[in-house]
């Protein structure tokens, strides 16, 4: 068993302003290490200008995500021994404007989730005297995978329609809006579909599904994407033979 | 917003044309794609079948003669495969759309997608009968 591995790091510094580099970096191949464990070695023993972001270090604040070997994953869940004997590519997020080295600019992710109200949207509120809005387990059972979701951006990078067409909406925020629109508490639904029924909302998916395997908390956004869609042609033939139209 | 479009200093990649060879995937996912094209064309070829049996026996008989020939049935078994193809792939992934609940019961995802299968195959038993009958 070799002692050490090789991280090929992508590193872009701005102020240089050239292209981006890959950098080596030997580090010990520890058992108990994952590649975050191996970039924080290389930011306090070799290296000390290598930027990325990183927080909770176990699988929950979902800012640790970047491309390892080409693939989207959050790098405290990736142990270094998987890849052996490397070397181990590390590149930033696909799909999204790099800042420096690893990190990546994420305002796009947070515009979209935003626009898609992810929150339980009242036609009118009921007063606190009703009491609280009942959920059967049943109900809840009904969207809560999607509430599982840690906002880590990884979807984005698999998905090549966001990749091609930087517009779409994007697998974690039409999930999102789906984890609403089957709360049984909400009442936006028709308000989201006005928003997301277009060719940059749910129509831009195409289904390659790299969204849902790419996942790290089990989330099933292309899942979630087709049944909006079928609720979407639902919704049209119903304006349809209501004679509404939009 | 803007100002995320323009920001001179972050570095910006753009996708390679052939992004997908890079796994099984997904070129799974581009083949599925691409042999939509085989659906569209057997709409077609329905539809020139349809105008020539309504055009009467001449037109039908100069159809069929045409189709008869070794390039042509080649084209047509290889435009089934790929017909074939899309057809399963897509039957697969219904049940990622197709959520049906029975009262508290959710209708398991085999029995969505052999649904699908079993509804295909039932039309394409009662085509193939009426041909047989007539």
């Amino acid at each position: 068993m070799p002692t050490n591995i090789t991280l090929q790091v992508l590193r872009y510094l701005p102020e240089d302003g050239g292209e981006p580099v890959f950098q080596d970096y030997e580090v010990p191949l520890r058992a108990d290490w994952v590649v975050l464990d191996a970039l924080n070695h290389i930011k306090d023993h070799i290296d000390g200008t290598l930027s990325y972001r990183w927080s909770c270090r176990m699988g929950v604040c979902g800012s640790c995500g970047m491309m390892i070997n080409g693939t989207p994953v959050l790098t405290c869940a990736a142990f270094l021994e998987s890849f052996a004997p490397g070397p181990i590519r590390v590149e930033p997020l696909a799909h999204f404007p790099v800042v420096r080295d690893l990190v990546v600019e994420a305002t796009d992710f947070v515009n979209k989730i935003k626009d898609v109200k992810p929150w339980i949207v009242r036609e009118t509120e009921k007063p606190l005297s009703e009491g609280e809005f009942r959920q059967t387990p049943e109900e809840l059972a009904d969207f809560k995978q999607y509430t599982m979701c840690i906002n880590c951006m990884l979807c984005y990078s698999a998905c090549p329609v966001y990749g091609l067409e930087p517009g779409f909406t994007g697998p974690a925020a039409l999930a999102l809006a789906q984890r609403y629109n089957l709360d049984n508490r909400d009442q936006g639904n028709q308000e989201r579909m006005d928003l997301l029924s277009n060719d940059e909302g749910i129509w831009s998916c195409t289904m390659v599904g790299e969204c849902s395997e790419a996942c790290p908390k089990g989330v099933d956004p292309a899942g979630a994407i087709q049944r909006y869609k079928l609720a979407g042609a639902a919704d049209w033939w119903k304006s349809l033979i209501t004679r509404k139209g939009k | 917003m803007a100002y995320t479009l323009h920001h001179p200093k972050w570095h910006r990649d753009s996708k390679p044309i052939f992004w997908w060879v890079r796994n099984w995937a997904s070129i799974a996912f581009i083949l599925r794609e691409l042999t939509s094209v085989a659906v569209a064309y057997f709409a077609v070829l329905l539809i020139l079948v349809y105008r020539a049996l309504q055009s009467g026996p001449e037109a039908w008989a100069a159809l069929v003669s045409m189709l008869a020939n070794p390039t042509m049935i080649a084209f047509h078994v290889f435009a089934l495969c790929t017909l074939l193809y899309h057809s399963i792939t897509w039957f697969n992934l219904s049940p990622k759309a197709i959520v049906i609940r029975l009262g508290r019961w959710r209708i398991p995802d085999l029995l969505i997608a052999g649904g699908n299968y079993a509804a295909w195959i039932f039309i394409s038993a009662m085509i193939a009968l009426a041909y047989v009958a007539s």
